[in-house]
């Protein structure tokens, strides 16, 4: 079936890959698919000097790998002279002890240059993979929030996984090994050239019709690996999406069909393997012909030779034996091109993402106040993530220690925005915020990250202990006061009746704990942090009215004697609140206390009408 | 092990080309030599003196490439498809369990711990059958014949061989036997690794909001250098022990050459005797060291055949009936009759649950978080099937029909709203894929979403993302409406879903509710009150059991849970009413 080619499934779901890549692509500017350059030396430059520590290792590396491809590949010539020796009428039984104990001492001298390669490889390898990956991570946390607006997490470890081992490969095991196939290839040319040249000379006229054969395939191969790739790495995101929406598709009875869908796409998958497959295995009976053809050139010539008492038996054995190594290194050499373009696109994006600068970066001489009053300006602020379509227009807040401020309008009216240029989520474009008058971009990251609290509206945790989650911002917090903060927050009934109370440990996200229970957690985390100023997404998800209760006190406490900016959500929150921002389009349209504005007949009026009357209109239909 | 057979059988017939041309190519491999020591002989046989002769062996051995060569493609391109083909099999059979396994299995599963198995697991089957399976067999015979015929053309040569081989060989294997628990431990560390990087990703915000870079820098290079330790731990083993191997493989050729150069001496053996062992010994190097990774591969393909059956055995808890019927004009009359479930037998979850909707009602579940309101509703589409009594439609036991008939008289809109990463159109027309386009936009007229798609630069085919990030809560819930729209199932399912988006989109929702539910038997899973009160019957649940029913009008009067949670509720009558203020700025 299919021999010859992927048929109309094939097509078919490489064109649902191509839309998903496109799509993808479209959203970030990543392009993974491509093989890169041979050699790109951009990203050399900026990778190479990962080896510099281990400069001693990695000469010694080289030398160890030289002299093996040396000792290895003079063994055939060691061994003609020996047969030479044997043979001669009367043998010259000396010298074929002298050879031995030569090719003795050269097999022990590649195997000790073998282990110092491999020794040294391994060592160079590891820990250029383990600074390597270090140094990315951290250049991860201090890139700003906007670069994870903008990439797909699993691109972003990709990178740091996937990439960093091909170029750690690249680095080490790649570079040496093709430094010891050309080593090994010129050994074996200068020792035929040498030993006698018209035979070396028949031996290398394959080779260039190996490399046509070779560079042919190469193209087409290569086209192979990246469907290969590509199919792949649908079908996977197929059975992701299809096992996490089992739900829904056995809700709509979808099973079938998505079997069907999936078979196509997995045919996809056998296709493109199969094709690379196919192609994989073509390029053997060419390499075994050509080097079935050399020997037979070489046998015919030097037999002729060796009747004719013009050539040793010894050198026509040594060429036969040449000829079976010749062609290894130039496959290999053919394989590693491949490997090379991959490793050199990894390291492209290595690059690319070790090379992204954080919009947001630590000032050059921070501040570091000691005393932190809880004062927040907002002076002409204006920003945009994309140039030229702002999200926040001109805006000017100054709000007092202490105060609460509740943010209040439509989706994409610009709160989270305007929330997160207080912790400095993201830098103003004009414009300045202030804390107690500093800008915050003259201020230390744990200055402000101590000054400042933010309580997401889906809390995260981490896995680990509940006592680990609580104390998140404040890992020298004693026992009893992560209990102090639970117990504030409310937070301790649930968690003592937990198994392990404190030491309980979470489930990746905390997906053992209902929302309500971590959001009181996030509370009891931001309350052990104790900040000046606290930032607060109020959660809208739906939590049962018992929890309700509690994370409605939870937050009277939190707010109380702080400043305070929440984007609000619930009614109770607003009419608490000391100043009701109304935002629209990026710019403050309203401010004022509760009643005032609903006196002033306007947006926030309108707002709250809207949402009276759903309630009610709900009732009555 | 042995099931795996099971998944070769089919192509039986490849499987014996495939070991015809591993036999072929093999004859060929150790025939080459053969005719190289020939050529050598003649040469150096100055009694024959044959040109004509050294020509013919020269053709041979073309020839033989040839041939080799020809054998040598099948078996890879064989060896290649049938692996591949297996992987094919196992991934559509996992794949089609797992679309079929009911929600007791997913509930337990992890996502995560499902794809290690897909992927990684079926690769190393893959691995196996064409590594592990076919290229051992190859190496076996190669090793044997080659021994065979090295001894019949001289033993003593041929007993340096047998005694070196094997210990390459055993090499080979302790090497890949010790490093296997250290393979393992690598793999689980990366795991690690990624688990530690993908949650230091995701929660970037509260890492920066803390600036606890510090903190998490510490937590990954743990990581990183438990996963450093054993990686390097591996390259050492590796370091010391192959190139003892390639130490050991060039001390046997000088052995035979020291050997068989004394024999030739002596006149016992030729320079082309001498060659073809050399070659032989080249020859099987390779292969020899291999076979420690061959073994390596089959012991790894042990237990992931073993993790994958887990899966492929999982029992199914929810089967369709031997001749189900399928249920048809329904008319949506539900009743629960004495219904129980549980888990497990030891702690029911639902205890003596009686309801009757009649056709078109709307049955309102309520209670705390955790009594038994989701469960109710998932025995309707046979989610899960009820450990005791039994649910009818229009008085049919649900057990008894076709699960498909059944899940298309029964609609659900969920809470957490799953979109598919495709357009819009797709998604909405999940659950029906032949309906037209026309039908999909009446759908979205009535779900009061088609002016917002229609907005989008690209329409209907917009794509939404991984988990439909690119449209708000809102939208991706009236997306989820139109979707079960247009199935126009006779009994609905709402798990309350209107409490996470601003006024205007739940006025949208409200209305677009409305038209879904006319003339539909109605299940609500209610966690406000608003929604409750045009109930024609309201079930307040509590730990598994219906403790109250009646209209509002009916239970309000009377002290219980439902005034508790109305009290608490609506301690703050315009709180109650408000309940949905302004919404989030998420995704936009």
């Amino acid at each position: 079936m299919a021999f010859w080619g992927g048929g109309f499934a094939g097509g078919w779901s490489h064109q649902a890959t191509a839309n998903a890549q496109a799509f993808r692509r479209g959203l970030d500017g990543w392009n993974d698919d491509e093989l890169g350059k041979l050699y790109d030396h951009r990203v050399m430059v900026r990778l190479l000097p990962y080896l510099r520590p281990y400069k001693v290792r990695a000469a010694l590396a080289f030398l160890g790998m030289v002299g093996y491809s040396v000792t290895s590949y003079a063994q055939p010539l060691l061994i003609g002279v020996a047969i030479d020796a044997a043979v001669r009428r009367p043998p010259d039984l000396s010298r074929l002890a002298g050879v031995s104990a030569v090719l003795v001492t050269f097999a022990v001298a590649s195997w000790a240059f073998q282990l110092v390669q491999q020794t040294m490889t391994g060592y160079l390898g590891q820990h250029v993979l383990y600074a390597l990956r270090r140094d990315m991570f951290e250049h991860l946390q201090r890139l700003s929030l906007s670069f994870y607006d903008r990439h797909e997490i699993g691109r972003v470890m990709s990178r740091i996984t996937s990439d960093v081992t091909a170029m750690q490969e690249l680095l080490t095991s790649g570079l040496l090994t093709v430094f010891a196939d050309i080593t090994g290839l010129s050994v074996v040319v200068v020792v035929l050239l040498t030993r006698d040249l018209q035979l070396a000379l028949l031996t290398f006229c394959v080779v260039p019709v190996l490399l046509v054969v070779v560079l042919f395939w190469q193209q087409r191969a290569r086209a192979a690996f990246v469907r290969v790739r590509q199919a792949i790495a649908v079908v996977n995101s197929t059975i992701n999406e299809d096992v996490s929406g089992v739900r829904v598709i056995q809700g709509l009875a979808r099973e079938d069909q998505n079997v069907r869908r999936f078979g196509r796409i997995n045919r996809g998958n056998l296709d493109a393997n199969v094709d690379a497959g196919r192609l994989s295995a073509a390029i053997l009976p060419v390499v075994e012909l050509l080097v079935a053809v050399a020997t037979s050139l070489v046998i015919i010539a030097g037999g002729l030779r060796v009747l004719g008492g013009t050539l040793t038996v010894g050198v026509l054995v040594a060429f036969a034996l040449y000829i079976q190594r010749f062609f290894d290194p130039i496959r290999d050499l053919v394989l590693q091109y491949t490997q090379f373009q991959r490793a050199m696109a990894g390291g492209a994006r290595i690059v690319e993402v070790l090379d992204t600068r954080p919009d947001v970066a630590e000032p050059a001489r921070p501040l570091t106040p000691a005393d932190i009053r809880g004062r927040v300006d907002f002076d002409g602020v204006t920003f945009e993530y994309v140039a030229g379509a702002p999200v926040l227009r001109q805006i000017d807040l100054h709000v007092r220690p202490g105060e609460t401020i509740a943010l209040v309008g439509h989706t994409g009216a610009g709160k989270t925005t305007l929330a997160a240029l207080i912790p400095r989520f993201y830098d103003t474009t004009q414009g300045s915020v202030r804390i107690d008058g500093v800008d915050v971009r003259q201020l230390s990251r744990t200055t402000l990250a101590r000054a400042v609290s933010v309580v997401p509206q889906d809390p995260f945790l981490f896995s680990g202990t509940v006592r680990e989650n609580i104390a998140y911002g404040r890992a020298q917090a004693t026992a009893a006061e992560v209990r102090a903060a639970a117990e504030a927050v409310g937070a301790a009934p649930f968690i003592e009746r937990l198994e392990d109370g404190y030491d309980s440990v979470l489930q990746e996200r905390g997906r053992n704990l209902s929302l309500g229970q971590r959001q009181l957690i996030a509370f009891a985390r931001a309350v052990l942090a104790d900040p000046r100023i606290l930032v607060l997404d109020e959660a809208t998800a739906s939590v049962d009215s018992q929890t309700e209760a509690a994370v409605q006190r939870a937050l009277g406490l939190l707010l109380a004697g702080r400043t305070s900016v929440v984007i609000a959500h619930r009614l109770s929150t607003v009419r608490e609140a000391d100043r009701i921002l109304v935002l629209e389009d990026g710019r403050i349209v309203e401010e004022g206390r509760h009643a005032d504005l609903l006196a002033l007949g306007g947006v926030y009026a309108r707002l709250h009408r809207t949402a009276y009357e759903t309630g009610a209109g709900s009732h009555a239909s | 092990m042995l099931r795996l057979l099971r998944f070769l059988a089919p192509y039986r017939v490849r499987l014996l080309a495939a070991v015809g041309s591993l036999l072929g190519s093999g004859a060929f491999v150790l025939l080459t030599p053969q005719l190289i020591r020939w050529a050598i002989n003649i040469g150096v046989d100055t009694r024959q003196h044959d040109r004509r002769l050294l020509v013919v062996v020269a053709l041979l051995i073309v020839a033989s490439a040839l041939l080799r060569g020809f054998f040598a493609f099948w078996q890879q391109y064989l060896g290649e498809w049938i692996a591949q083909r297996v992987a094919y099999d196992l991934r559509n059979e996992i794949y089609e369990r797992l679309q079929r396994l009911s929600f007791a299995y997913h509930d337990r599963a992890q996502v995560g711990e499902i794809m290690s198995r897909v992927t990684q697991d079926v690769e190393s089957i893959r691995m196996y059958v064409s590594m592990g399976l076919l290229r051992l067999a190859y190496v076996l015979v190669l090793v044997f014949v080659a021994l065979v015929l090295m001894a019949l053309s001289n033993l003593r040569l041929a007993l340096v061989a047998w005694g070196f081989l094997p210990v390459i060989g055993t090499v080979g294997i302790v090497a890949a036997s010790r490093l296997r628990p250290v393979w393992l431990r690598i793999q689980q560390e990366q795991g690690r690794l990624g688990t530690v990087l993908q949650e230091n990703l995701s929660g970037m915000r509260v890492v920066k909001a803390f600036a606890r870079h510090d903190l998490e820098l510490r937590k990954f290079e743990r990581e990183a250098r438990a996963l450093f330790d054993d990686s390097y731990r591996s390259t050492r083993v590796m370091a010391l022990l192959s190139p003892a191997m390639t130490g050991l493989g060039a001390l046997a050729i000088v052995a035979t050459v020291w050997l068989g150069a004394h024999d030739i001496a002596a006149g016992r053996l030729t320079a082309g005797d001498l060659s073809a062992f050399l070659i032989y010994l080249a020859i099987l190097q390779m292969p020899v060291r291999t076979l420690g990774f061959m073994v390596n591969i089959s012991a790894r393909a042990h237990s992931s055949g073993r993790r994958i059956y887990e899966i492929l055995d999982a029992e199914c808890a929810v089967r369709e009936k031997p001749g189900a019927i399928e249920l048809r004009e329904v008319r949506g009359h539900v009743r629960f009759e004495n219904v129980s479930f549980g888990y497990d037998l030891l702690s029911p979850v639902l205890k003596g649950i009686e309801v009757d909707a009649p056709p078109g009602s709307v049955v309102a579940l309520l209670g705390p978080s955790g009594s038994g309101k989701s469960t109710v509703v998932n025995l309707l589409p046979r989610f899960y099937d009820p450990t005791g009594g039994r649910i009818t439609v229009d008085g049919v036991d649900l057990r008894d029909v076709t699960l498909r008939s059944l899940r298309e008289t029964v609609g659900i809109v969920h809470q957490d709203v799953f979109l598919f990463m495709d357009t819009i159109r797709e998604n909405i027309r999940y659950g029906k894929p032949d309906a037209s386009n026309e039908e999909v936009e009446a759908a979205a007229r009535t779900a009061r979403i088609h002016d917002f798609i229609a907005g989008l630069p690209d329409g209907y085919d917009t794509w939404v993302g991984e988990r439909g990030v690119t449209l708000s809560g809102g939208q991706k819930q009236r997306v989820s409406i139109a979707r079960t729209l247009l199935r126009d199932p006779r009994i609905l399912i709402l798990d309350d879903s209107t409490s996470s988006v601003d006024m205007e989109t739940e006025h949208l929702i409200q209305q677009a509710l409305a038209e879904l539910m006319r003339g539909r038997t109605t299940f609500v899973i209610a966690l406000r009150l608003r929604t409750v009160r045009r109930a024609d019957q309201i079930l307040v649940l509590d730990r598994g059991r219906i403790v109250q029913r009646g209209t509002h009008g009916e239970l309000l009067p009377h002290p219980g849970l439902y005034r508790q949670i109305y009290e608490l509720e609506l301690g703050d009558q315009s709180e109650r009413r408000g309940a949905a203020l302004p919404e989030t700025a998420a995704g936009g």
